[in-house]
C-alpha cells in the first residue's frame, strides 16, 4: 500500500479531469493524498455567457474551486503561487528545488504528474519535467515512485501501452462529483464531448467513455 | 460585463489619458488549440503591467463589436474584437472580447494601480 500520494499539475481541475479516480481509490484505501497545484489558472478562458467572471475576478473562483474539490476528494492541498501560462518560462531548477524541498517535508511514497513534453499544455509540460528532476534531485533511496500522464492524442502510438491503466469507472461519481466543482470549468470542457450538452445522462455516459481510464507510465531514472 | 456602449467608453477611456497607467492587453485562442483540431494554430499574445502614458484614446466599431486604439508618444497600442466591459475594484477599466461559448479571445485592461501579478 502506498504510504503518502503527491499529485503535482498546474491547473485546478487538472486534478479531477486528470486523476480523480486514481485519488479516489486511494483515499478509500486511507493513504494521505496532497495535491501540489502550481496556478490558480488565472489565463483561464471560459468566463460563460453571459459572462460570470472576468480575468482578474477568475483567479479567486477558480480557487474557492480548487478547494471545493479538495474537499470533495478529501485530500490536502497545497498551492505553489505560480502563474497560469508562465511555468515554462521559470527557471526548470528553481521549480524542482521549490518541489523537491515540498516532497522532502512530506516524504510520498508516489508522485504522479504530467509526462514532460507529452502533456499538450505548456504549463503541463514545464511544471511535469521540474517534477521529475525536483525526485531526482532526491538522494535515490528517499525517491518516491513517478507516474507521468499523458495527454496527447497519440501517445501510445509514441509510448506503447501505458504501465499503469487504472479503470476508474467504480469511482465515477466521486470523478464527475470533483469535476463539476469547478463549475467555471466544467461546462466548457464537458460541452466539447457532447453536440449536445444539456441531456446529462448522455454526458455522464460520454465522460465516461473519455474520462473513465486513467493512464500513466512509470518514469524510469539511470 | 457588459455590452460597451460607445459613447460611454469613449469617456471612460478619456479619463486614463495623459498619466501613467498599467495596461494589460492579451489575445489567445487557447492552449488546446490544435489538441482538439489539428489544422488550428496556437497563437496568442499577453502583456501584464506594462506602464505607458497615451495621449489620445478612441473606441471605433459597429454596435457589436469595437477596435480601441491608444495612441502613446512613440508608438501605440491597440485592441481589435472588444465586445464586453466593467469596472473592477476601484478604477481598473477592463474590456474584453467573447466568442459565443462565452471564451475570452481578447482583452485590454487599463488602470492607475498595477493589476494584481
Amino acid at each position: 500500500m502506498e504510504k503518502h500520494v503527491v499529485v503535482i499539475y498546474p491547473h485546478p481541475d487538472d486534478e479531477s479531469f486528470g486523476a480523480a479516480g486514481t485519488i479516489t481509490k486511494y483515499r478509500e484505501q486511507g493513504v494521505p493524498v496532497t495535491y501540489l497545484c502550481g496556478t490558480l489558472g488565472e489565463m483561464g478562458r471560459n468566463m460563460g455567457s453571459p459572462t460570470f467572471a472576468n480575468r482578474e475576478t477568475l483567479p479567486e473562483i477558480r480557487k474557492e474551486e480548487l478547494n471545493n474539490a479538495c474537499e470533495r476528494l478529501d485530500i490536502d492541498l497545497q498551492m505553489l503561487g505560480y502563474r497560469d501560462k508562465t511555468l515554462e518560462f521559470e527557471d526548470r531548477h528553481e521549480v524542482a528545488d521549490h518541489l523537491k524541498g515540498i516532497l522532502e517535508e512530506i516524504n510520498p511514497s508516489l508522485v504522479i504528474t504530467h509526462y514532460p513534453e507529452r502533456a499538450v499544455h505548456p504549463d503541463h509540460d514545464a511544471l511535469g519535467a521540474a517534477a521529475v528532476e525536483a525526485v531526482k534531485l532526491m538522494a535515490p533511496e528517499n525517491r518516491p515512485t513517478v507516474w507521468v500522464q499523458p495527454i496527447t492524442n497519440n501517445y501510445v502510438e509514441e509510448l506503447g501501452e501505458p504501465d499503469i491503466k487504472n479503470d476508474v469507472t467504480p469511482f465515477f461519481d466521486q470523478k464527475m462529483d470533483a469535476i463539476l466543482a469547478h463549475e467555471s470549468q466544467a461546462s466548457g470542457i464537458l460541452s466539447k464531448f457532447k453536440e449536445n450538452p444539456e441531456l446529462d445522462d448522455d454526458l455522464k455516459e460520454e465522460a465516461k467513455k473519455r474520462l473513465g481510464k486513467e493512464h500513466f507510465y512509470i518514469w524510469k531514472y539511470e | 460585463m457588459k455590452p460597451i456602449q460607445i459613447q460611454k467608453m469613449q469617456d471612460l477611456l478619456e479619463n486614463y489619458s495623459n498619466k501613467d497607467v498599467y495596461v494589460h492587453l492579451e489575445t489567445t485562442n487557447g492552449a488546446y488549440a490544435s489538441h482538439f483540431d489539428d489544422k488550428a494554430y496556437n497563437v496568442g499574445a499577453y502583456i501584464r503591467n506594462a506602464k505607458v502614458k497615451f495621449s489620445q484614446a478612441k473606441i471605433v466599431g459597429n454596435g457589436k463589436t469595437y477596435r480601441v486604439g491608444l495612441k502613446m508618444e512613440i508608438g501605440w497600442i491597440y485592441a481589435e474584437g472588444l465586445t464586453d466591459w466593467t469596472i473592477h475594484g476601484d478604477n481598473q477599466l477592463l474590456l474584453a472580447g467573447h466568442d459565443r461559448e462565452g471564451r475570452l479571445m481578447v482583452s485590454l485592461q487599463i488602470s492607475e494601480t498595477p493589476f494584481r501579478y
